[in-house]
């Protein structure tokens, strides 16, 4: 069972022409990751560099959780750091002393790049290092940009696990192949998949980002890995270019996307096909009967996805194979075509995929299509329920618990609510 | 640099938003990066906007830094102006812009659009979100307003005003402008225009045509105003109706002005009343601590020490910009003011003072829950449940009930919190001992039976699974076990207070362990 199975070579699957537009984009920036990452990383500590702007984004987006003694803040540049830059890279200095005397207990302090940091070069990397000398043996010192002028909502989750990937160890030449889960996944939910992993006999699985800074995986040719979120495409290349493999993989969202995703690895490490069978056969059941409850409400409903977080692609696959739904428009900030291509393959070929974003253009096709369902920002969902359209808010989509067989069920509740709770309403 | 995770204000490229946003017929087009959109939510979600914020982002990326960012700005101006055909045009540059220097004035200027645009230089790394208002309706204001418009001659009509400084996002904004609005109306006075909220930039040009100008949030306002008086020779209202008194100075100093009777508007709040009453006398000389915008930080402190009987122990702002306000407020109470925008600053203070009551924004609130001290809402930042769909006002009479319920609120919660904890050991009120007008015999044991009476048991039950009701206030003394206990005999609203005085006593008298004597010793000690 340690055989590994020769890898299959992504398929390539083309899917119809995909509509590129170019224009304003109603999205987050890549900070924004942090808010879902300090939770993942116990022990972890986001420090931004950048402006009044970023700080009030942070805190604007994390709603209550700036009250709860976060592990993240903002260093604000101000005008007499823009005078020099030597003064900029002390003053930074300064500020990582005082946060780390506060926070002894940090071990892993991430200096995240932004918009206005990454337009004065501020070389964030060089006093990465600088810091790392400074504090070692007791807080590593990493960076990444999260930037909007770099990155999209979600990439700021790829951008930080690709900076973690150069540090992992290397595992032991002619090891035997692990298993490695990338992708910041709820506790709960790490944790159900694991059970199912080592109820298929897979020994040693590891997760990428660990729960601590100090279990981090280690990495290497014997890493397998796979994907759990469809928005990892930097820190794919930066695994592959250690040697790691990746398994193709529908993503885990629903019966079908969970059955795929486990089946890829069961057959990477030599799962034998009835044993399969029968560890994902009660999950899988309950996954069905779950999103059972929905499929009145959502069947031959009309769907339209704003960009987002690159989940819309997989998520679209999931409510048009297991709930019947017609996604009309699939918006993604970003189209990785390789990662998404057995997702794609499944679209009904009348969808439109869309990549990037000109949004009032958007606005009107959404208008003219009166899709029974859109999901969209917070800044876009208020707007169109007063126009009379019934919206998904997004941002949900990733802070809530949706992968694998027991979450299948929360996931179609997501879409159902707000089409029930129009019929309920009589106001 | 400055570390920080919460500030009390958003940058002033937002402020601007909360103009352009109040308005009708304004577009923003704003030079940004793609991420900055995220304001709009502000806008959509806790003020509960049905409409998109009227605001246009180039939302460039990296690669298109190295090209033509210029363009880019234009093209999105020129593609605003064809969609949304506004009256008047903003145009500014949001932090990163700033860095990248396009000019989004010259660049403006020469795409010779037939309408006005406005060129907006708001400094981003030192101005913040209130300044940024400020300075776009003063941009505003100077553009748009017609010079040659001017006030008629009184004879045979009603004086008319300017109310100026309502914007989106703001607190109470909405409701402040119908109760002045009200108030104006029974004095018989005619608004001329409402500025910025609900105004369009044709009702900016008959700005000259009042009598003069009210200025209701000087943080907005202020800028506005001083132009208008030395271009229109209009004067300015600027006692803020906030509270019965201030109210009642704001309606003379109107009166005066406007040449009309006070007397029709005067009296039409139970704030006195309510305040008279017997069960209001618990209120007398409770010490509460204040901070907010400076504007709603020195109304709130004349309210809580004239009108609710309230000792005002702590009172601050955190826009520098109106440090001199809240010093000269603070001289009348005898207290240092506290300017600043670090919350942590203010959660020392709070601490320190131990008040009974905190005032504040959204922070305040969270602070004032981590240390277990009752709490009201009295100035922005505030959180969606301040934007509420009920008529609540701050300003005027009406604004003055509302102040009272949700200031005594907290205060009665606490008594009432008091009161369960204190009786929630007691066998007859305990889970267990059953409903007992039903005349069933309570199936379950009563294992506290024997601590009924409040006895040690039920002291050590409350150590035991409460976490530390109050921190210490200073770490001088030390206590004893026994003085420990009984000091969380005391209601925990007042407990803080007693913990002071009895450090403060012990100080003072140059006593390092205290003991049950000590704490009744300055108990007696402080005793009115």
């Amino acid at each position: 069972m340690t055989v590994l199975a020769p890898v299959r070579p992504a398929t390539g699957a083309d899917c119809a022409p995909v509509l590129r537009e170019r224009g304003q984009r109603e999205v987050f920036c890549g900070l924004t990751g942090i808010i879902w990452l300090h939770r993942k990383v116990q022990d972890a500590f986001f420090l931004v560099v950048g402006s009044r702007t970023c700080a009030h984004l942070l805190q604007s987006a994390a709603g209550v959780m700036v009250f709860a003694e976060p592990r993240f803040g903002t260093a604000i540049i101000e005008e007499r750091d823009l005078a020099g830059m030597v003064d900029c890279n002390e003053e930074l200095d300064r500020v990582v002393d005082r946060l780390l005397a506060r926070r002894p207990d940090i071990k892993l302090l991430f200096l995240v790049g932004s918009c206005p940091s990454e337009v004065i070069k501020l070389d964030l990397s060089r006093a990465g290092q600088r810091l790392s000398l400074k504090h070692a043996g007791r807080t590593k010192i990493l960076n990444y940009s999260g930037s909007g002028i770099e990155t999209t909502f979600t990439e700021g989750e790829d951008a930080c696990l690709a900076a973690l990937v150069p540090d992992l160890a290397a595992s032991a030449q002619g090891a035997a192949p692990e298993l490695m889960i990338v992708g910041a996944l709820p506790d709960v939910v790490e944790d159900q998949f694991l059970r199912i992993f080592a109820q298929l006999g897979i020994t040693t699985v590891r997760s990428l980002p660990a729960r601590r800074a100090g279990e981090m995986p280690p990495v290497g040719p014997n890493t397998r890995f796979l994907l759990a979120q469809p928005f990892l495409g930097e820190t794919a290349r930066a695994l592959e270019d250690r040697g790691a493999v990746r398994l193709d993989a529908m993503f885990p969202f629903g019966a079908e996307g969970t059955t795929n995703w486990l089946h890829a690895a069961a057959t990477a490490f030599g799962v034998d096909e009835m044993h399969f069978r029968s560890v994902i056969a009660p999950g899988r059941e309950r996954a069905k009967r779950a999103i059972e409850h929905c499929r009145a409400k959502l069947d031959g409903k009309s769907i339209f996805f704003m960009p987002d977080s690159q989940l819309e692609v997989p998520l679209a696959r999931f409510l048009a194979q297991e709930l019947g739904m017609v996604p009309l428009e699939v918006g993604t900030p970003y189209l990785h075509r390789r990662h998404l291509a057995q997702d794609l393959a499944l679209l009904p070929n009348t969808t439109v995929i869309s990549e990037g974003q000109d949004v009032d253009k958007q606005l009107d096709r959404v208008r003219a299509a009166k899709p029974d369902l859109t999901v969209c920002g917070l800044g876009l969902a208020n707007p169109l329920e007063s126009e009379g359209l019934t919206t998904k808010w997004a941002i949900e989509l990733v802070f809530s618990p949706i992968h694998g067989f027991d979450q299948a069920g929360d996931l179609a509740e997501l879409f159902a609510r707000p089409l029930r709770r129009r019929d309920v309403l009589k106001v | 640099m400055q570390l920080t995770v919460w500030t009390y204000e958003g940058p002033p490229h937002v402020g601007a938003m909360r103009i352009a946003t109040a308005m009708e017929g304004v577009h923003y087009v704003l030079h940004a990066p793609q991420g900055d959109t995220y304001a709009d939510l502000l806008f959509t979600m806790i003020e509960r906007r049905g409409k998109r914020p009227p605001v246009t982002y180039t939302t460039f990326q990296a690669r298109d830094l190295g090209k033509d960012t210029a363009e880019l700005f234009q093209s999105a101006a020129r593609d605003a102006f064809a969609r949304y055909k506004p009256q008047a045009m903003l145009v500014g540059a949001s932090c990163t812009a700033e860095l990248i220097q396009d000019d989004p004035s010259g660049l403006a200027e020469a795409m010779r659009l037939p309408i006005p645009v406005v060129a907006l230089e708001l400094p981003s790394y030192q101005r913040k979100e209130n300044w940024g208002a400020a300075e776009t309706f003063y941009q505003l204001v100077r553009a748009l307003a017609d010079k040659t418009v001017s006030a008629a001659p009184r004879e045979g009509r009603r004086p008319s005003v300017n109310l100026l400084g309502p914007t989106a996002l703001g607190f109470r904004h909405r409701d402040d402008v119908v109760e002045i609005t009200r108030l104006l109306g029974a004095l018989g006075i005619d608004i001329n225009v409402t500025a910025p909220l609900g105004a369009s930039p044709v009702d900016l040009a008959r700005l000259g045509a009042a009598d003069f100008n009210i200025c209701l949030y000087p943080e907005i306002a202020d800028t506005a105003c001083r132009w208008l008086d030395k271009t229109f020779g209009q004067k300015t209202v600027r006692t803020i109706p906030i509270g019965h008194g201030a109210t009642r100075d704001f309606i003379a100093e109107m009166a005066a002005l406007a040449g009309v009777d006070p007397a029709a508007a005067l009296d039409d709040s139970r704030l006195p009343w309510w305040s008279r009453s017997v069960d209001s006398t618990y209120l007398t000389a409770k010490r509460v601590f204040i901070f907010g915008d400076a504007t709603h930080a020195v109304a709130a402190a004349r309210v809580a020490r004239d009108e609710l009987g309230f000792e005002v122990v702590g009172l601050g702002c955190y826009n520098r910009e109106f440090a001199r306000e809240i010093r000269d407020a603070a001289k009348l109470y005898g207290l240092d003011p506290l300017i600043t925008d670090d919350y942590l600053e203010v959660e020392d203070a709070i601490a320190k003072l131990q008040p009974e009551l905190v005032l504040g924004t959204q922070m305040e609130r969270h602070i004032a829950k981590r240390l277990r001290i009752p709490c009201a809402v009295i100035s922005a930042p505030v959180h969606v449940q301040d934007f509420p769909a009920r008529y609540s006002p701050q300003m005027g009479f009406e604004g003055a009930n509302v102040l009272f319920d949700t200031w005594v609120h907290p205060l009665v919660m606490g008594l009432e919190e008091h009161l369960l904890t204190m009786f929630r050991d007691d066998f007859e009120f305990s889970d267990s001992a059953g409903a007992s007008h039903l005349g069933h015999e309570s199936t379950a044991p009563l294992p506290l039976a024997g601590a009924a009476g409040g006895g040690s048991v039920a002291t050590l039950a409350l150590e035991e699974t409460s976490p530390p009701l109050t921190p210490p206030a200073s770490g001088r003394g030390t206590w004893s076990p026994e003085a420990e206990r009984e000091l969380l005999k005391i209601p925990f609203f007042v407990r803080g207070k007693a913990r002071r005085n009895t450090e403060r006593y012990a100080a003072e008298q140059g006593i390092a362990a205290i003991t049950l004597d000590t704490l009744y010793d300055a108990k007696a000690h402080y005793a009115r």
